[in-house]
């Protein structure tokens, strides 16, 4: 009983020390956090500031030279993706590539064949497609409309953004990593998405959103973290963090107030 | 006025989707005729054809199965062209397992087919991760060093390979057993193309990253991959040997890497009915073009460019379109 009440109050995630350099240019240095399970980290910064880089070093996409990422007090550095995923961690890309012949339910068919998923859900799979077709209803698909049977190559990017969405949450993750979900979408579709994210939240989901529609993000998060030349500047909850003279320096420049 | 080309569902096409399909005869016959063609094709006429023309067929065959493993192999995104290697592997294994054990072709096949599969995917496995043109040189130099090191280590024959294999009873066994193994092969590829596993596996063609991020290890997906073309290979090596009395360094001969990727090309990439097209054309044809003597190579080259400019999509594909969808010209506004 003593050991669950300790995996209780150890965080989900802990980044300590990650370094990522490429050639000469540091990515990623010394980057220190943890997230408690439940919470909504949002993790801002400038372009270029590492952001995307922390994303793919934590699901296994590039190695990191040095540091620990530990996830549920397991030691994943350095795991591939599948492995890291098999441990229930997801992400989506910031670039979505959607298998753009195929109907947009058979995009999930892919994350819905995972062993993860067998293993959650006790070695059958059962009928995919409809599961599918249930999970994209869930990110706002009308079924009504028959939009899941449209190719994804047909529908615009608000549905590619939810799709990407809706394939991470296919995995039945612990953490969901959303890299810019809302980046080229209208302010309609990102308050169309924005209720899917909070009610993500609501089910006990840990997320880490990379974003740059603050206003958006500062709604839901729970804390932020800002990142400047692969470096931590400052850490806490969002209204703290932007009065942080380092921030509105490296981030908001001018533009602060 | 500007015009453009419409294309629409044919109703039939509609009409024969999903169970609605058996609400009518001439639905279901639409639907099983096209895969009716190449069996009721291969096994009614073989038998009626000369005993040169049989031998031409079988050959055909054997290509046939090549380029339906090379097709295998490019819905993972492996582009191979070393197809020989397979051929080979299975040609010699069958070979020596033949000639140094006195296994007879009924266990010689299958083991030369499960275990040639075995050997190229091991073979393969280091480079799997290699995508597009570096693949693509891996296997085509693999085939060159193994036929080389025969010749100078002088294993399984040397130069001369092995003779005097066991040969198959009649000419009518062999020609049913690679048709019947050529239609399994044909459907039973369709077949897993079609299904979930094969969504996995077209997918990490088209997007490896989305696919690993699914929680897949694509570096086994795409050793089962290669583990079904290169025993689907290894086949027609292990076949081609019994039928040749013969194995030796020529099972790596380039012929077997060049005519499947021609004969998939001209037939159709990833549909596997392409590729069965595209050697059934081809084959017949480099026969057929032998009265022209040294013309003969011309001749083929021009009909190979022909069928490329022409029908750039490749054979089955433009015949599907065709079948599924009726075309018409509708204005622009």
């Amino acid at each position: 009983m003593g050991g669950r009440d300790m995996t209780a109050q150890a965080p989900l995630l802990r980044v300590s020390n990650l370094t990522k350099t490429f050639g000469g240019v540091t990515a990623v240095s010394n980057l220190d956090f943890e997230l408690p399970e439940g919470k909504l980290l949002g993790v801002i910064g400038p372009n270029g500031s590492g952001k995307t880089t922390l994303v793919n070093l934590i699901t296994g996409f590039t190695r990191p030279v040095a540091g620990r990422i530990e996830f549920r007090g397991r030691d994943v550095t350095g795991w591939p993706p599948h492995r890291v995923v098999g441990e229930g961690i997801s992400r989506t890309f910031q670039m979505v590539r959607p298998f753009y012949q195929l109907p947009a339910y058979k995009n999930l068919i892919v994350p819905l064949y995972s062993p993860r998923v067998k293993k959650l859900t006790g070695g059958r799979y059962g009928d995919r497609s409809a599961v599918a077709l249930d999970l994209l209803e869930e990110v706002g698909f009308e079924r009504d409309a028959y939009v899941s049977y449209k190719k994804a190559g047909a529908l615009p990017q608000g549905y590619l953004k939810r799709l990407e969405l809706a394939k991470a949450m296919a995995l039945r993750p612990d953490l969901i990593i959303l890299d810019e979900l809302f980046s080229g979408l209208s302010l309609a579709e990102v308050a169309s998405i924005v209720p899917i994210i909070e009610k993500l939240k609501h089910q006990g989901k840990t997320i880490i959103m990379i974003e740059h529609r603050l206003k958006e993000l500062f709604r839901i998060a729970d804390g932020v973290l800002v990142l400047n030349y692969g470096r931590k500047i400052a850490e806490g909850l969002a209204a703290e963090v932007m009065k942080s003279p380092a921030v509105r320096d490296a981030y908001l420049g001018s533009e602060g107030d | 006025m500007k015009k453009r080309k419409e294309r629409i569902d044919r109703g039939i096409k509609v009409r024969a989707q999903d169970i609605f399909a058996l609400t009518s005869y001439r639905e279901m016959l639409y639907l099983l005729v096209p895969g009716a063609i190449p069996v009721v094709g291969l096994l009614c006429f073989a038998p009626m054809l000369s005993n040169y023309w049989r031998e031409v067929i079988i050959s055909t065959a054997i290509y046939a199965l090549l380029a339906i493993s090379w097709d295998m192999l490019m819905c993972a995104g492996l582009l191979s062209l070393g197809q020989s290697l397979f051929f080979g592997i299975g040609s010699y294994l069958a070979g020596s397992l033949n000639h140094y054990l006195g296994l007879p072709p009924i266990l010689t096949i299958p083991l030369a087919t499960i275990g040639g599969g075995l050997i190229c995917t091991l073979l393969l496995l280091p480079v799997l991760r290699l995508r597009g043109i570096y693949f693509a040189m891996v296997t085509l130099v693999l085939p060159l060093m193994l036929s080389r090191l025969v010749e100078a280590t002088r294993i399984l024959g040397g130069t001369e390979g092995l003779t005097g294999l066991t040969p198959f009873p009649n000419q009518l066994t062999a020609v049913f057993l690679i048709q019947i193994v050529l239609l399994v092969t044909l459907f039973g590829f369709r077949r897993i193309k079609g299904s979930d596993y094969g969504l996995v596996i077209t997918g990490i063609s088209d997007n490896d990253r989305s696919v690993m991020s699914a929680g897949i290890n694509i570096q086994w997906y795409k050793a089962q991959v290669v583990f079904l073309g290169a025993s689907v290979g290894s086949f027609a090596g292990a076949f081609g040997t019994h039928m040749d009395m013969f194995a030796g360094m020529p099972g790596f001969a380039l012929d077997y890497s060049i005519m499947p990727v021609a004969a998939a090309v001209v037939g159709g990439v990833g549909t596997f009915f392409g590729p069965l097209i595209g050697a059934f054309i081809l084959v017949p044809l480099s026969e057929a073009l032998r009265a022209l003597g040294a013309l003969r190579i011309v001749f083929y080259g021009l009909f190979l460019v022909i069928f490329v400019v022409g029908i750039p999509e490749g054979i089955f594909p433009y015949i599907q379109r065709k079948y599924q969808q009726v075309e018409r010209w509708v204005d622009v506004t």
